[in-house]
């Protein structure tokens, strides 16, 4: 129980973290973006507004009032954050909120999907690779394997974009789904929504799958050897109680740990893919923001992907706790 | 299957596939013939730390000698004694030589994933230095535009739509590339081992100190990360400035992985001898835990390597990241934006030219670090071997960090 309080603890401290450090660059920074947001004010409104007035216009998009002493706008700054308002986007003049908030459930979507199918796919190619090991098929998938591990997803994307969207025309090259259809629980939608969404997630899964495979295959022969499997032949077990509850369990549970830095490399490379697919989800605002130089959306955007990922790296991280009771953290030990 | 296997010689782990090697055995990693590797091959001269000591008190001049003859009055304490053997300097230095780079050398040679790696990753090294003095400098207008790959001698991969050499354009981004590649590696290596060792060694409130730290950096998004302080900070295309800030806080995964290698380590006899004998933290660290993460280290400076590139041509790409010279990202960039690549046939060998360096570079990148995991630990090896009966002394080694390195590997 104090292993979960503490490891939400610490993703509450991790956001805290990343919240100030937006506060610091939007703020702190000298020729940052404060002094690129009051240049473009005084370009806009001209000799027509005044100081005033331009510091007012800051507040409102970016939540910091700048004729505060700097711990009462970094207090209102966390607040403002903390109560959902993130500031007014410049580019498209709407609260920053109301423009990612609906995007996060698309992104969510697209990087769970592309984990859970490369890793699915990437666990059993791997114990099948494992058990054939040194055949013609093992030999080829590893081939297969290490390619595909040194392929950047923005790569499958761009050729999936290529071939199966332009040449070809099976896929739509954009959207989250035909604006033609009523969003709603009705099939013609859902089948828009993953026709829409195949290829982006596709290409993030394709190029991960192969990084599974490779892993869960070196795990599985390292468990084949052990004694306790020798042990369970031994006792007679059937093959499938062996292969699934020696084998499998003792292979997998290790990469559990690379689940959660996988979590946080698709979520980044969501970004790419996002905007190779102009899919609207948080990644495509992001750059949209960057290159519009809208920094609240910009910042906004940053802070609500790594609240996105925090969530889910906590969620996997507890959830390991359960599964694998060596993983208990908190040893103690000597210290030197 | 045999009971020798887990021996205490096969903890010297570069030493054995190392002596192997040099015995001539051309598959020389294999656990049974390094252990068995004392009683049937050739005498080999033992040659370790304390071995040199003695050497070098011995050798002839060295101050040492008059010590010596002192103590030498037929009475010798055992551990005033001399080796009755001394090597000459050269004779040294070239053991040292087939020991530290020649054998390993060897190994690596033998493997073909790991030859394929440095034939590539000196390739690429080539083309950054050399390439740029045989390959003329790119510029508009070069030849006719949008010539397809293979299509002339002289533009052998294509020009571009305002006629620049597809070819001279990938040869002059790679000096920017390898820059980038080996700052934002050094940054991250660097800053990883020391922050693990130091957690994983002095444990207590250091070590949650730097593991809360570690921990909050790794739960932040890399890529989005780099991307606003990119645009924040407003750096300019600086090489090595855009190699660190892509690695930002990578370093923390590799913190983590090394910590939990240390904890293995701590606690090992020569660990805690230094440790009794007052010797300081910082030298217990350099001297007896350092050495022993190498094989780890190198492997994952080839890793960081890779994710730079693939970072960093992706943000290019994005034009999201300031430059001032050629650069695969940026072309992959113009390819897409400015001829449309993906929808006309005719501009796509301008994006697929760039696509398959990025890829040959990272396969290479890749097969050099499960070489390097080859040279320095033999169990790798006889873990991949068929018949594998392992004894079960792999806790530490095999599971944790390597499942989740190679599962990271897949990102992006």
């Amino acid at each position: 129980m104090s292993y979960v309080l503490k490891r939400i603890g610490q993703s509450i401290l991790t956001v805290f973290v990343v919240v100030s450090g937006s506060f610091g660059l939007i703020r702190l920074l000298p020729g940052g973006p404060m002094d690129y947001l009051r240049a473009q004010m005084i370009q806009q409104g001209g000799s027509s507004m005044t100081m005033a007035e331009i510091n007012q216009r800051i507040a409102a998009q970016t939540n910091i009032a700048v004729e505060e002493p700097v711990y009462v706008q970094y207090f209102d700054y966390m607040t403002a954050i903390l109560s959902g308002d993130f500031g007014r986007s410049i580019w498209f003049e709407q609260p920053v909120a109301s423009i990612i908030g609906p995007a996060i459930p698309w992104t969510v979507f697209l990087t769970a999907s592309a984990l859970f199918l490369a890793f699915v796919v990437g666990v059993s190619l791997g114990a099948v690779m494992a058990y054939k090991e040194g055949s013609t098929f093992d030999l080829t998938s590893t081939g297969v394997g290490l390619v595909l591990n040194s392929t950047p997803g923005y790569v499958v994307a761009l050729l999936f974009v290529a071939y199966l969207g332009y040449r070809y025309q099976i896929f739509p090259t954009g959207g989250r789904y035909n604006s033609a259809i009523d969003p709603g629980f009705s099939a013609p939608f859902l089948l828009s929504v993953l026709k829409h969404g195949a290829l982006p997630i596709a290409s993030m899964a394709v190029v991960g799958f192969g990084g599974w495979a490779l892993s869960m295959r070196g795990n599985s022969i390292r468990v084949l050897g052990e004694d306790y499997l020798r042990v369970a032949r031994l006792r007679g077990l059937s093959t499938r109680r062996i292969a699934l509850r020696y084998v499998a369990r003792n292979a997998i549970l290790p990469m559990y740990t690379g689940l959660m830095i996988a979590i946080g490399t698709v979520f980044g490379g969501a970004v790419i893919i996002e905007n190779i697919f102009a899919y609207p989800g948080v990644g495509f605002y992001l750059i949209t923001a960057i290159e519009a130089r809208d920094y609240p959306l910009m910042m906004g955007g940053f802070i609500l992907i790594t609240v996105a990922m925090v969530i889910g790296i906590t969620i996997a991280d507890l959830t390991y706790g359960m599964l694998d009771p060596r993983a208990k953290g908190g040893a103690s030990r000597e210290s030197y | 299957m045999s009971p020798t296997k887990d021996s205490p010689a096969r903890d010297d782990r570069d030493e054995d596939p190392a002596f192997a090697a040099i015995e001539g055995d051309d598959d020389a990693i294999d656990p049974e013939s390094v252990t068995g590797a004392g009683d049937s091959g050739p005498s080999r001269p033992a040659i370790s730390g304390h071995a040199r000591k003695g050497r070098v008190a011995a050798d002839d001049g060295e101050p040492g000698d008059g010590l010596r003859t002192d103590g030498a009055g037929g009475s010798v304490s055992e551990f005033e004694q001399m080796a009755d053997v001394s090597l000459s300097e050269t004779e040294r230095r070239r053991q040292w030589f087939e020991e530290k780079i020649l054998a390993p050398a060897r190994i690596v040679w033998d493997d073909w994933r790991a030859r394929f790696g440095v034939v590539v990753v000196t390739f690429y090294l080539l083309m950054g230095t050399v390439g740029l003095q045989l390959v003329a400098e790119p510029s508009p207008n070069q030849g006719p535009l949008l010539v397809g790959a293979f299509r002339t001698l002289q533009y052998p991969l294509g020009t571009t739509a305002s006629g620049t050499d597809i070819m001279s354009q990938i040869v002059y981004s790679t000096p920017t590339m390898l820059i980038m590649i080996t700052s934002g590696a050094v940054f991250t290596v660097v800053l990883g081992t020391v922050t693990g060792t130091l957690a994983g060694y002095k444990g207590g409130r250091t070590d949650s100190v730097l593991m809360t730290i570690s921990d909050v950096m790794m739960t932040i998004p890399g890529l989005p990360l780099t991307i606003v302080l990119a645009t924040a900070l407003s750096i300019n295309g600086n090489p090595v400035v855009i190699g660190v800030l892509i690695t930002v806080n990578a370093w923390a995964g590799l913190a983590r992985a090394i910590r939990s290698q240390v904890l293995t380590l701590r606690d090992a006899e020569y660990v805690e001898a230094s440790r009794i004998m007052g010797i300081g933290t910082p030298k217990i660290i350099a001297s007896d835990i350092i050495p022993n993460l190498m094989p780890y280290i190198s492997m994952n400076f080839v890793r960081q390597a890779r994710a730079v590139i693939f970072g960093a041509v992706g943000l290019y790409f994005l034009g999201v990241l300031p430059y001032n010279s050629n650069n695969w990202g940026v072309m992959m960039n113009a390819a897409v934006n400015r001829a449309g690549a993906t929808s006309s046939p005719a501009a796509f060998h301008w994006l697929l030219v760039p696509m398959v360096t990025i890829i040959v570079l990272a396969l290479g990148l890749t097969l050099l670090a499960q070489g390097a995991d080859r040279v320095f630990n033999p169990r790798v090896r006889a873990r991949h071997a068929k018949t594998v009966e392992d004894d079960g002394d792999e806790e530490g080694d095999g599971g944790g960090p390597g499942g989740a390195t190679s599962a990271a590997t897949g990102g992006i």
